[in-house]
């Protein structure tokens, strides 16, 4: 029997005694990554506003720790929950030091005096993550970015148990995506402090969580690990995908393929086939593929993108049957292009593949 | 090791921050403290008749010598001095919490319409209780004032639940300034009692004619008014992060707002039976005061708010008195003069924010 940190109990929440979701079930460990995804409107931020108190439950308990969320007081749920709310904040001539203290509310006195030793939790947040330079910057003079930042560094200032932020990386480039959930995930590890969050980008929220939870229409459609998660059927009903297509293993989509008999015979492998694919799709130009391993990168976006793909099994010699079917279609399109397929002693009969094409004419070499 | 200590020397330790920043605010509240008394003993010993500094101390201290002297100075100038150090305080008090209530820079008392209000209920309420009671005390006044300001506050309120946006908040703030101004020169325009005759001047604002109990009274009133807001600075400081992040951080939100409004209406309401409606000085001081001090701690703004409101009002007073002397001005005549183009500042700055 797991001791579960957070757990939810045929939770119901919406707005104004208005049923949104339903029989919520949450188990949640300490030192867990949450991750909620789900399309716009389906009530991510609902449910998050609604584990935090700001919006009041309507049905259902909630338990952190083995205590009842709604027995807790301000104080004591303030010391152990912290937030980032997508709500943007214009605090006026506040420094980002400021900011980062208001973290210390629930340790302070009456009259919310800091001592040396909340000051120096400030400073020890602002290292957490990466901040120390913007100190005794006005924060309404920092970038989305260093904004993000400097309120996580509030939560983590406020020395929380559990963080629940929405949509964190929304307004961030990539690079502060990347640095905001690697400090989630260290925390996450380190500290064991259980972390709750939205994301709109799956491909992260594969990467960082330990456990998905998918909001969909009135209830969670789904609950679990990723790799139970991130399936392309289920993704595909999450969001209702009908124009093109998700991967589940490198977590990437794809828009639709061009429609029609292939045109162009593209001889790839080994990734060099990737962006010639882009491109060809971008043209709206139909393609074939081969001859592809079904273990070639190549292929799982040639799957996605090619009108005909022709393989073979991994790490064998190409079979008569495969080459044979390639030269077929190759013979059917009017271009052939070799993206620069490295060619080793398994797949040596690419070569005459090659050399039929420069026989036809047709042969052109990026 | 050693170059990463380098590199982060640019960098000051929030203690060291801090450490500066206090300097600044002693500095900020010595000159405030200076500049009060300085003015304090200009309103003394400037007047029609002219009172040397001496002399003033000399009928201070008891050692009478000349008995128009000391009922000038007893009797007209101190009270008066002193209502325009606690009105002007409590009046910039009031601005600065519906300024964190509001979130806005430009939210106050007048512009809001709840010294409007104020001065509505308190006319009224002067000519019923002058036809029956004959008298009309302090605290009634303080209470019609304040029964006024809550009504003005709660339109608001019920106005800013169906608009989010401010300007238009403040334009029906306005509007309902207009309403009960209306309605007050109305009444007083159709009332001949003697004493009405004086609501005139009072419902201009003023601060003529004040004695040693209106002090007395104010003195209670705003006093406990700001010891409470003292001690709420606290929750005030994570209220101006916005309403869900103070409430994260352990903040009895609704608590938290009625205390606001019913504070800041009792403080306008104060100042507002007292002296009348005082425009601008709840919106340039508190903005002035910030400037200054770099800041919007509330521990710090605060006390420095509350004394630069009793500055700019006794100066203004000074002013209101002496410009065209023997000729008195209205109170907010002074004061738009000056508020005024320091809240058209505010604006084209915000806008100019705005835009980058």
């Amino acid at each position: 029997m797991t001791d579960y940190y957070f757990r939810t109990k045929d939770l119901a929440v919406g707005y104004h005694k208005k049923v949104l979701i339903h029989d919520i079930q949450l188990d949640i460990e300490r030192g867990e990554i949450v991750t909620l995804i789900g399309p716009n409107g389906s009530g991510k931020s609902t449910i998050l506003k609604s584990i935090t108190r700001q919006l009041q439950m309507i049905g259902g308990t909630v338990t952190i720790d083995g205590k009842d969320l709604k027995s807790l007081s301000h104080k004591a749920l303030s010391q152990q929950m912290a937030v980032v709310l997508t709500e943007r904040i214009k605090p006026e001539l506040m420094t980002c030091q400021e900011i980062v203290a208001t973290g210390r509310y629930p340790y302070t006195g009456r009259l919310g005096i800091l001592c040396r030793e909340d000051e120096d939790k400030v400073d020890e947040a602002m290292r957490a993550v990466h901040a120390q330079e913007l100190g005794s910057r006005d924060f309404n003079a920092i970038s989305d970015g260093q904004k993000q930042r400097i309120l996580l560094a509030r939560a983590i200032c406020q020395e929380p148990d559990i963080i629940i932020l929405d949509e964190p990386t929304s307004f961030l480039d990539i690079r502060h995506k990347l640095e905001l959930l690697s400090i989630l995930r260290s925390m996450a590890k380190e500290k064991k402090i259980t972390v709750i969050m939205s994301l709109h980008e799956i491909d992260l929220a594969q990467k960082i969580a330990d456990k998905i939870i998918c909001v969909k229409g009135e209830t969670i459609a789904h609950f679990g690990h990723p790799e139970e998660i991130f399936k392309e059927e289920i993704i595909r009903d999450l969001y209702e995908i009908n124009n093109g297509y998700y991967d589940p293993v490198f977590g990437s989509i794809e828009l639709p393929k061009p429609e029609g008999k292939a045109d162009v015979f593209l001889i790839t492998g080994g990734g060099t086939g990737i962006p010639v694919f882009r491109k060809l799709q971008k043209e709206n130009v139909p393609f074939a593929a081969g001859i592809l391993y079904k273990n070639d990168v190549d292929y799982r976006v040639a799957r996605e993108l090619a009108e005909e793909v022709i393989t073979e099994n991994p790490f064998n010699e190409i079979s008569e049957s495969s080459y044979q079917k390639a030269l077929d279609v190759m013979k059917t399109c009017s271009r052939v292009i070799n993206t620069g397929v490295p060619i080793g002693s398994c797949n040596r009969r690419l070569e005459h593949l090659l050399r039929e094409a420069e026989r036809m004419g047709k042969l052109e070499v990026m | 090791m050693k170059s990463k200590n380098e590199i982060s020397s640019g960098v000051t330790s929030f203690h060291m921050e801090n450490f500066k920043r206090r300097t600044r605010y002693f500095i900020v509240f010595a000159l405030l403290a200076a500049a009060f008394f300085i003015i304090i003993v200009l309103n003394i010993n400037t007047g029609t008749v002219h009172i040397s500094v001496p002399d003033v101390l000399r009928i201070l201290s008891g050692k009478v010598r000349n008995e128009t002297e000391y009922n000038i100075i007893w009797k007209i100038r101190l009270p008066r001095i002193f209502m325009a150090a606690i009105l002007g305080g409590a009046l910039s008090l009031s601005g600065f919490l519906l300024q964190t209530f509001f979130a806005n820079p430009i939210a106050g008392p007048f512009i809001l319409g709840i010294s409007s209000g104020a001065k509505m209920v308190v006319a009224l309420m002067m000519i019923v209780f002058l036809q029956y009671f004959q008298s009309f005390s302090s605290f009634t006044m303080i209470a019609a004032a304040f029964l006024g300001s809550m009504l003005s506050m709660g339109f608001i309120l019920l106005v800013s639940r169906k608009l989010k946006n401010m300007a238009t908040l403040l334009v029906a703030g306005t509007m309902i300034g207009y309403i009960c101004s209306a309605v007050t020169d109305f009444v007083i325009t159709f009332a001949d009692d003697s004493d009405i005759v004086n609501l005139h001047g009072w419902s201009q604002g003023s601060f003529s004619g004040m004695n040693w109990s209106n002090v007395r009274v104010s003195v209670v009133v705003v006093g406990i008014c700001f010891a409470i807001v003292f001690l709420m600075s606290k929750p005030i400081g994570a209220y101006q992060m916005g309403e869900s992040y103070a409430q994260s951080a352990g903040v009895n939100i609704k608590v938290f707002r009625i205390s606001l409004i019913l504070l800041s209406s009792i403080l306008a309401a104060c100042v507002t039976a007292f002296a009348g409606p005082i425009s601008f000085v709840g919106i340039a001081v508190p903005h002035l005061v910030k400037m200054g001090l770099k800041t919007s701690r509330p521990i710090v703004v605060i006390p420095g708010v509350f004394l630069g409101g009793a500055v700019f009002c006794m100066l203004c007073d000074l002013i209101a008195r002496m410009a065209f002397s023997p000729l008195e001005l209205n109170i907010s005549t002074v004061t738009s003069i000056f508020g005024a183009p320091i809240v058209i500042i505010m604006m084209l700055r915000k806008q100019k924010g705005k835009q980058v």
